[in-house]
């Protein structure tokens, strides 16, 4: 917790080790189809109606059921970082275990990896579990009479890997996240901030292809909240795991997430990246929430590209990535400069950036 | 609440408008009078159910149960067969650890036994306790464990006590380890948890000695009988608790099991139960206690101990080796407790040991070792330190005798004017009263109650329990315990409630009533009874003075209890409407404490109801003494029959009150919270 990440020095470096998920030939990883979870009396009924088509809206209405996923259809792509965003209730718990079929959908589809998760069986989903996911928690879900290492080895020990084999990688993972020397303290002598490290290195114990994190800082102070943003994008950085994150906290969703899926009332309000969302929000709903952001810091060049035209190198006051917010682009035009040079992740010229746009956009906010 | 509507309607106390449930009462109250005056020439069968109409129920179960030990099979093994396995899957251990505490490892049968290896001696003992309790809770609980065990030392009752702890020692893990296993399967299917859930209820409210009856039956009489009455009695509440604490765990762990990819087994034993830990600590702290409170009831089955001591010196009216032998099953009791506690405590607040070889890791295990092998070569040289002296015991028992013969001798007279002056006026009275109602009224009026304090549910369980004990047969018994118990549980009520009002708000007086009371519960039911029997002889004076000894604790203190909880604020907003204390104390604090005192009455009925099956040995004449009589026959038909009908006016009188709680409380405001 002690080493923060550096400030960056320059727009290219950020950029560069966010993952490419714009790339079209980015697979997708995890498919939800129309998902559904109903809770209550009527549960089944509804579930099989939401799977044959013939649910009504009103039936919804006068039922003893409450939908707690809505008809909900998403596509996670290989490698990104998929935020999950919504209010207390708004089912995103529930819909992030649906997705690992902890909680089983009451209707639609979930496909990881081209494989249909609610048609396999119990014993195979053992399997997935143990060797695709991991998950980690709001409150930790630490076990209490295991040993930070006993916590992080956990899961290696349920899959019957060796004591020593799964020591080793134990500590390989708690060192990955800091915590090395404390590997045999019991988990109510760390704060909260050590605990929920503890709780991600045991989730990326057995390297998984998929990683849930439900709520992971929100249990946190602010500061520690802050500090454990930056920890996790350093290991993302460094991992590329393909996320999917859940938290109620939208400057964190737009923080952290290369796309954000904003849910109300167990429905999918709106899907895209945080410029989209911040530049065009879908509902009243969503700019509720993008009132208060500072745009500069959210939007990236390439949403303000212009034409590039034939522009002599004596026009443009410096050059700059297209993967860069307008805020770390805006300190280049200097005193005087009309327009930067904009270069795609390939190095070629994508356009340039106009100092009217870049002022008219933060004149906005 | 889906309560009736009547009293709701009411602010407090009775509606102003005749209500339908001030009619319901008129109406049955009429329908009462009539039956109680016409019955006897009208319809005899309703003034008491006709002997010809009894169904043999008890000597079917007793056929039942010859059936099953003469012939019953399952095909591979007989019932015999399979009890006597049972047997010896008990006695094996028991023997084992009895060797080890007290008789030493024998060879041989009988008296020709020899004894190979001595047991460990009371020095060793001692110091093994002390270790422990060093190791859970520091010096003080150390300091304890001297004092307790050193009291069982001095006192002679070492060897008997010894033969106590080998039947816990075994009976606590079994009773432990079976009540888990019931707890998780009922955690795991929602169908086992609500078939098992109405005979743990049953199996809480049966007095123990019900029971006792069919196993004396099934194993004889012995010490493995005994351990097996113990764990059965200590199970229930064991698996209940373990269901709590099962569902405690945080919904997040379980996930997390499920995530990392757990079986059901793994599941089990890595995630849920070292999670549930704490609250399983609970229950095993609870099974050990239980198991104690057995230990006297077993001992009539063949316990031996410090019991069997217990229950010889009130067969010769032998207060104070009674006295003494219970207050070293209290000083036992108040031990393990206290350690089991403390332990339970350190499972949860271990801290982290790096690295460390076995000898740091665990110093105490060693120490313990060490203290057994040189408790061992020193009792070879000073023969003392294996066996306390005979002649270095002491004994207040003479003296406690002496004081009761004295009180005897001085006050005979006074004595005894309390005592006929009471039988004449209130209890021969009351007790003619109650038996001459008739059946089918009594019946009524408790469907009546059940219906305005709950609803259809409580009226139809209400009537159906007490036609069922009517048609059993044993109505009259029935009658004389709601008697004995009846006015029990008012005398405690009539001592408790003030005292328990009076010490509320007296921080000082309060903590020293608290450490009577606590001593009144875990002291053995039987002490009470011997000096009482000393001073007044046998019969239902004794009895009934022993039950209110017994009782007044949960009087005292659910009354205490309910008068702290009150909330401040409201006390407030009295004092400055400018209530004086005395309106302070019956219109607000009494008011508001109601529901809290109701489920102290509730207590006080249900620990008089388990007292009474103990008076029994002193002749009084219900159904506690229609199970002793089956106990000595060894008649399970009778007894099961006998704790039935207990257990049933158990039930009704708890469902009644708990229901008129929750009305009291629901109408307080005070929704849900509080309770037990």
């Amino acid at each position: 917790m002690d080493e923060k990440r550096a400030p960056a020095p320059a727009p290219f470096l950020i950029a560069d080790t966010m993952p490419d998920t714009d790339a079209p030939e980015a697979a997708a990883k995890l498919v939800c189809r129309s998902v559904w979870k109903f809770f209550g009396p009527d549960a089944d009924r509804l579930g099989r109606a939401a799977d044959e088509g013939t649910l009504r809206p009103d039936e919804l209405d006068g039922a003893t059921a409450v939908a707690a996923v809505r008809d909900v259809s998403l596509s996670i792509r290989e490698g990104e970082c998929f935020v999950i965003m919504g209010l207390s209730g708004s089912g995103k718990s529930t819909l992030v275990r649906c997705m690992s079929r902890l909680v089983e959908p009451s209707a639609g589809e979930i496909v990881f990896d081209g494989e249909n998760l609610l048609s396999a069986s119990e014993k195979r989903m053992i399997e997935i579990r143990r060797r695709h996911m991991g998950m980690v928690f709001q409150n930790f879900a630490l076990l209490p009479h295991l040993t930070v290492l006993g916590n992080v080895a956990f899961p290696l020990e349920v899959q019957g890997v060796g004591r020593s084999k799964r020591e080793a990688r134990a500590m390989e993972m708690i060192a990955l996240v800091g915590l090395s020397g404390r590997e045999h303290f019991f988990p109510r002598e760390l704060s909260g901030g050590q605990q929920q490290r503890v709780g991600i290195a045991r989730s990326l114990a057995v390297e998984p292809d998929l990683w849930f994190l439900d709520e992971p800082f929100s249990a946190l102070d602010p500061l520690i909240r802050r500090e454990m943003q930056d920890e996790f994008m350093r290991l993302q950085s460094v991992l590329k795991k393909t996320i999917v994150f859940i938290t109620h906290d939208f400057d964190e969703a737009i923080r952290l997430g290369d796309r954000i899926a904003v849910m109300k009332d167990g429905a999918v309000v709106q899907v895209g990246t945080p410029d989209e969302i911040v530049l065009a929000p879908a509902t009243g709903y969503v700019s509720e929430f993008t009132r208060n952001v500072t745009r500069a810091k959210v939007v990236k060049v390439s949403a303000l590209l212009s034409p590039a035209g034939d522009v002599s190198p004596a026009d443009v006051a410096g050059e700059v990535s297209d993967r860069a917010t307008i805020a770390e682009a805006a300190p280049l035009f200097g005193e005087s400069g009309v327009r930067l040079l904009v270069r795609g992740r390939d190095g070629a010229i994508a356009g340039v950036l106009e100092r009217d746009r870049v002022a008219a956009m933060m004149m906005r906010g | 609440m889906a309560a009736v509507g009547p009293a709701e309607t009411a602010r407090a106390g009775w509606p102003a408008a005749p209500s339908r449930g001030l009619v319901v009462w008129i109406v049955a109250l009429g329908a009462f009078a009539l039956l109680w005056a016409n019955a006897a020439t009208l319809a005899p069968w309703a003034q008491e159910w006709p002997r010809a109409w009894t169904p043999r129920i008890a000597f079917s179960i007793s056929a039942f149960m010859r059936w099953l030990v003469d012939e019953a099979t399952s095909g591979l093994f007989t019932f015999t067969e399979f009890t006597r396995f049972l047997s010896a899957l008990v006695e094996a251990p028991y023997r084992f650890v009895l060797a080890i505490l007290s008789t030493g490892l024998l060879s041989g049968q009988g008296s020709q036994a020899v004894q190979i290896a001595p047991p460990v001696s009371w020095a060793g003992i001692i110091g093994v306790f002390v270790i422990a309790a060093h190791a859970a809770d520091g010096r003080r609980l150390a300091l304890l464990a001297i004092a307790c065990l050193g009291f069982i030392l001095v006192f002679g009752q070492w060897d008997s006590a010894m033969v106590t702890l080998a039947s816990i020692v075994v009976a606590v893990p079994a009773g432990a380890v079976g009540g888990l296993l019931l707890g998780l399967a009922a955690y795991r299917w929602r169908a086992f948890e609500r078939a098992i859930s109405p005979v743990l209820d049953l199996m809480q409210t049966i007095p123990i000695f019900a029971y006792l009856v069919p196993i004396l039956f099934l194993f004889g009489f012995g010490p493995v009988a005994a351990i097996l009455a113990t764990i059965i009695y200590a199970m229930p509440p064991m698996t209940r608790i373990a269901v709590v604490a099962l569902r405690g765990v945080a919904p997040e762990i379980r996930d997390l099991g499920r995530m990392t990819g757990c079986t059901p087994r793994q599941m089990t034993w890595r995630v849920m139960v070292p999670a549930a830990m704490p609250g399983l600590m609970v229950g095993v702290n609870q099974v050990i206690m239980l198991s104690l409170n057995m230990v006297i009831i077993a001992s009539m089955i063949g316990a031996g101990g410090l019991g069997f001591d217990v229950l010889s010196a009130l067969r010769r009216l032998d207060f104070g080796a009674g006295l003494e032998a219970g207050v070293a099953i209290v000083a036992l009791a108040v031990l393990l407790d206290r350690t089991s506690q403390a332990f339970a405590k350190t499972t949860v607040q271990r801290a982290h040991a790096d690295g460390a070889g076995f000898a740091t890791r665990h110093p105490y295990l060693l120490a313990a070792l060490a203290v057994v092998v040189a408790s061992f070569l020193a009792g070879l040289v000073l023969p003392p330190l294996a066996r306390w002296p005979e002649a270095w015991e002491l004994s207040t028992g003479t003296f406690w005798s002496e004081l009761v013969r004295w009180i005897n001798v001085n006050f005979f007279d006074e004595l005894e004017a309390v005592k006929n002056a009471l039988l004449l006026n209130v209890l021969i009275p009351f007790k003619r009263f109650l038996l001459g109602l008739p059946w089918l009224g009594v019946a009524l009026l408790a469907g009546v109650a059940g219906w305005t304090l709950s609803g259809f549910r409580l009226a139809a369980l209400s009537v159906a329990l007490s036609t069922l004990i009517a048609v059993s047969g044993l109505w009259e018994e029935a009658m004389t315990t709601v008697y004995l118990c009846g006015l029990s549980v008012v005398f405690a009520l009539m001592i408790g409630v003030p005292i328990g009002v009076w010490s509320a708000d007296r921080p000082r007086v309060w903590r020293v009533v608290q450490a009577v009371i606590d001593t009144l519960q875990t002291l053995p039911s039987f002490v009470y009874l011997m000096p009482v029997v000393m001073l007044f002889r046998v019969g239902d004076f004794t009895a009934m003075i022993a039950i209110v000894a017994y009782a007044l604790a949960p009087a005292i203190r659910y009354t205490a209890h309910g008068l702290h909880q009150v909330d401040p604020k409201l006390i407030e907003a009295g004092r400055a409407a400018g209530c004086t204390p005395f309106q302070l104390l019956v219109k607000i604090r009494l008011k508001l404490a109601l529901p809290e005192i109701m489920l102290g009455v509730n207590q006080t009925i249900m620990l008089a109801l388990s007292m009474l099956v103990i008076t029994a040995l002193v002749g009084t004449r219900d159904l506690g003494q229609e199970v002793y009589i089956a106990l000595t026959k060894a008649d399970t038909g009778r007894g099961i029959v006998a704790g039935l009908a207990v257990a049933f006016i158990a039930i009704i009188a708890d469902r009644l009150i708990a229901a008129g709680a929750a009305r009291a409380r629901a109408r307080l405001g005070l929704s849900g919270q509080g309770g037990s």
